[in-house]
């Protein structure tokens, strides 16, 4: 819809003319190549009281992401499958145009292409988290809370989602159903977005950038540099052959996001 | 997508499991015009889907708040009857039907003049009566036909179509036993006149080579897809003779 809370006309017709004349000279706003993400920053372990968690800070975007981890019965589907549920709040603390009540379309689209990524990438091995077949499963909970938005949630809710994942532990114990266990993380499917600008695509674009993109592209790829999943957003389009330039773009950057998520396992001196 | 199952979906011979060519489109009926009241409408019959598409708007875009001074909103909205799967839907929007809606209006945006109606919404009611996989590219594509019926002026007419994977073959236009056990889906919407891609997902398990072969499978199928949407509409006015 155009009335979009992310896009919200926030920028001047200047500062967008300026943002399209550093695009074609090659460079941008805040001084960054276009296939070059902001500062990455992501503390593990930022909750104690979640299973897993991780704050993330892409740039000025902050994003805390909460692992809350509890038996529950399985999909009828699925009986031999754990759940995996994802929710984002786009609390009003994060920006002046985020409002409070119950999640709009963007923060369900962010919730549903955070999600996509980790089930499509069988992020979490799920049949792992079975405690009796058809009767008892554990349901993973990834709770995404926006801090402050200055652009390009998709991503750092993404990386937040996977190093919370990968910090957690099932309380298997505080339900008397045995010893507690690292949650089964098998691949690190990790999202990288662009927006068009002009005829440009850049990576991770910050608030200005977002505010003018045309369009918006999301590649999640995992290690082995599959797809796993894509989210093309906006009412702007794209050719073929930018489709083609931002996957092989998402994959270089995908392969450096996820060292720095895998880099130390609590980051508690990070 | 990608649920566990010992159907074997694609047979030695290379046909998929409603004997299609991996990269043969379902049978697709349209009919353009096929309600009273909305300012357009269309009906789409693909594979098993049956999906109507209504127009209403220009028109004055309420809550005040949501207008545009520049452009007219495009507000279109998927819904699944409760009856359109096999286990009954809950009526009302879920978040799947949000983030469809939402991606939908997006992608019938970049064709409308919106710049033409400042201040007012172009609804798109997109209601699915029966559902067989692919249900937003038809949704698309009837949608297109629903807003030319209305009249809306348009750089092109928009098609959306969807390609995949299932047991490791790159397919077109999935059926439902495909879209639940297969590996991967990627729903498009094209416009034909230019190629440019105006929606883009997709889920599941695929190389970068797999995906270049089911995008440009969607390319071709959207080209004879975009004809039939032609022939649609013309055949409303000869019916009137």
């Amino acid at each position: 819809m155009s009335n979009s809370k992310f896009t919200a006309g926030v920028i001047s017709e200047m500062e967008k003319n300026y943002i399209h004349r550093l695009a074609s000279k090659g460079t941008r706003i805040d001084g960054r190549k276009f296939d070059e993400i902001r500062p990455l920053k992501i503390t593990k372990g930022y909750v104690e009281r979640a299973e897993g968690s991780a704050l993330v800070e892409l740039g000025n975007t902050k994003v805390l992401v909460g692992i809350k981890i509890e038996p529950g019965a399985p999909f009828p589907d699925t009986p031999n499958s754990g759940i995996l549920a994802t929710n984002a709040e786009l609390a009003p603390l994060a920006s002046p145009t985020f409002e409070p009540g119950p999640p709009g379309e963007e923060a369900v689209e962010l919730a549903r292409v955070v999600d996509r990524g980790i089930r499509e990438g069988h992020a979490i091995d799920l049949e792992k988290l079975v405690i009796e077949e058809g009767e008892n499963v554990w349901v993973v909970f990834v709770d995404i809370h926006v801090l402050d938005y200055d652009g390009n949630l998709f991503d750092a809710s993404g990386y937040g989602a996977l190093a919370a994942l990968a910090n957690a532990m099932v309380p298997a114990s505080k339900h008397e159903l045995g010893d507690d266990f690292k949650l089964p993380v098998q691949h690190y499917p990790v999202p990288v977005t662009f927006g068009k600008i002009g005829d440009w695509m850049v990576a991770d674009p910050n608030l200005d950038e977002e505010s003018i993109a045309s369009a918006r592209l999301t590649v999640t790829t995992n290690e082995e540099g599959h797809i796993n999943a894509m989210q093309k957003g906006l009412s702007g389009t794209f050719t073929y052959e930018e489709v083609q330039k931002v996957i092989n773009m998402s994959m270089d950057i995908g392969r450096k996001v996820r060292e720095i998520i895998l880099g130390d396992s609590d980051g508690k001196e990070d | 997508m990608g649920m566990k199952s010992d159907i074997k979906l694609i047979d030695d011979n290379g046909l998929r499991i409603d004997g299609r060519l991996p990269n043969q489109l379902r049978p697709i009926k349209m009919k353009v015009g096929v309600l009273q009241r909305a300012d357009g409408s269309a009906y789409i019959e693909w594979g098993g889907n049956r999906i109507m598409a209504a127009v209403y708007g220009p028109r004055e875009a309420y809550p005040k708040h949501v207008q545009e001074p520049d452009k007219a909103i495009v507000r279109a909205r998927y819904s699944m009857a409760a009856f359109s799967v096999d286990e009954r839907k809950r009526p009302g929007p879920d978040r799947r039907s949000i983030e469809l809606g939402k991606v939908i209006s997006e992608a019938l945006e970049s064709v409308i003049f919106v710049e033409k109606y400042p201040r007012t919404s172009i609804d798109v009611y997109i209601e699915v009566l029966q559902a067989d996989a692919g249900t937003r590219v038809a949704g698309i594509t009837v949608a297109a036909l629903a807003l030319a019926d209305a009249g809306i002026p348009m750089r092109d007419l928009i098609v959306g179509c969807a390609a995949g994977k299932v047991d490791g073959v790159v397919v077109l236009d999935l059926n439902k036993e495909e879209d639940n056990y297969g590996e991967a889906d990627v729903p498009m919407a094209i416009l034909p006149r230019t190629k440019e891609i105006a929606l883009l997902q997709m889920d599941g398990d695929m190389t970068y080579e797999e995906l270049k072969a089911a995008m440009d499978m969607t390319f071709e199928a959207t080209q004879s897809i975009h004809k039939m949407q032609i022939e649609a509409l013309k055949r409303k006015y000869m019916e009137v003779e």
